[in-house]
């Protein structure tokens, strides 16, 4: 436990420091992390265990602002995955869950394969996106062009680039919960 | 999208992430609120013409420290609770604290008191205005509280709305001292508790319904 703080939270750190690579290797481990956890969490809903995760790497993106380097990285994570996991139960109590296909689908419908594959689509929920938002994540987080280049690209300014990319993350965390 | 996509998504060309702006947003906050309500004490209340007077006794000094007290460890608790998976400190020790020192005062006010002082010494000339003018004087200090706590990721979303009515509550009475004529614990007791509790059951209210992300 402790060596995964201390690998956990230096990853993070250099991720602040903006190190991108770095954040690679710290989103991937939390990913197997937290994948597990909501597997044991979600035993009764395994359909919604790679939704959850996707929407907890989001959060964890859009408020990686939030962690006090003083504090423990796990307990920051921990909370988060928390917080995440009891709202996503309560948008479930609401929606009627007796309605919900749990029982015979999921089983034949889940192959490996699409296990690491969330029910609704980024990509799609991206298309909906404004392009002012739309464009910056397309150019710069998907086909990975530089910021300056995406700039000249879309006739925006560079801090309008970095601007479109944080507000669409954030759009997009929002989508998410409101289809869950 | 796969997950491992989404990862790549979110690492690609990741920037640096500058942790102090995000901590001095709470000083614009406290800033931008506290002048505001200060605008609203001066300009709709007007100061208390005998207010430079009043700093000689020792009363009003025990009045402004109760409420910066009271300010700041509300305010420590907002800017915990801000952040998922922070202990709270000293506030829930704090807090009461502070409250009880001023009842005992209260009391022991009281108990000194003759019997026909008793009554004054409780209502003062402006208890029935007094907690709704803290509320008052508090609200620019909860919207600028609430909305910076937005831009955090508070996990316990009442706490976090009650906390920031707290501290607005407080903030909101030390500014509202710059008015209120008032000086007796008895009163203090009563009036600016019940005034600090408005913005924080409001903030309550609020928290569950602002505070989602």
């Amino acid at each position: 436990m402790q060596l995964i703080e201390e690998r956990l939270r230096s990853l993070m750190l250099q991720s602040l420091a903006g190190d991108a690579a770095a954040y690679r290797v710290f989103l991937d481990e939390l990913t197997a992390r937290l994948r597990s956890y909501l597997r044991r969490r979600l035993g009764g809903l395994p359909g919604e265990v790679e939704d959850l995760l996707q929407e907890l790497l989001l959060a964890v993106h859009n408020k990686r602002h939030t962690y006090d380097p003083k504090q423990p990285l796990t307990a920051w994570v921990q909370a988060i995955a928390r917080y995440k996991l009891v709202d996503l139960l309560r948008r479930r109590s609401r929606s009627d869950v007796l309605t919900d296909p749990l029982d015979d689908d999921q089983v034949f419908a889940t192959t490996a394969n699409d296990a690491a594959e969330a029910q609704y689509d980024v990509t799609k929920l991206l298309r909906g996106l404004p392009d002012r938002q739309r464009l910056p994540i397309l150019y710069v987080k998907i086909e990975g062009a530089s910021v300056t280049d995406t700039a000249v690209r879309t006739g925006m300014s560079e801090s309008a680039v970095k601007v479109g990319i944080h507000r669409g993350l954030k759009a997009l965390a929002e989508r998410i919960r409101s289809i869950g | 999208m796969k997950t491992e996509d989404l990862v790549s998504l979110l690492s690609a060309g990741a920037e640096a992430v500058d942790l102090k702006l995000t901590s001095r947003r709470w000083l614009l906050a406290l800033a931008g609120g506290a002048s505001i309500a200060f605008l609203l004490t001066a300009g709709l209340l007007k100061l208390n013409p005998v207010l430079w007077h009043e700093t000689y006794k020792p009363m009003f000094w025990v009045r402004e420290s109760y409420c910066a007290v009271l300010g700041v460890l509300g305010f420590i608790a907002v800017v915990r609770l801000a952040r998922p998976g922070l202990r709270l400190g000293l506030a829930p020790i704090g807090i009461p604290v502070a409250v009880i020192a001023m009842w005992v005062l209260a009391v022991v006010t009281l108990v000194v008191a003759s019997p026909q002082n008793r009554a004054r010494l409780i209502l003062g000339h402006t208890a029935v205005v007094c907690p709704f003018l803290i509320a008052l004087v508090a609200a620019p200090l909860l919207i600028a509280l609430l909305w910076v706590m937005r831009s955090f990721a508070p996990t316990r979303l009442r706490w976090a709305g009650a906390a920031s009515g707290f501290a607005a509550g407080s903030i909101g009475a030390l500014v509202y001292t710059l008015h209120c004529p008032e000086l007796a614990a008895p009163f203090l007791a009563i009036w600016y508790l019940l005034g600090i509790l408005i913005p924080t059951t409001l903030g309550a209210w609020l928290g569950p319904r602002l505070l989602r992300w």
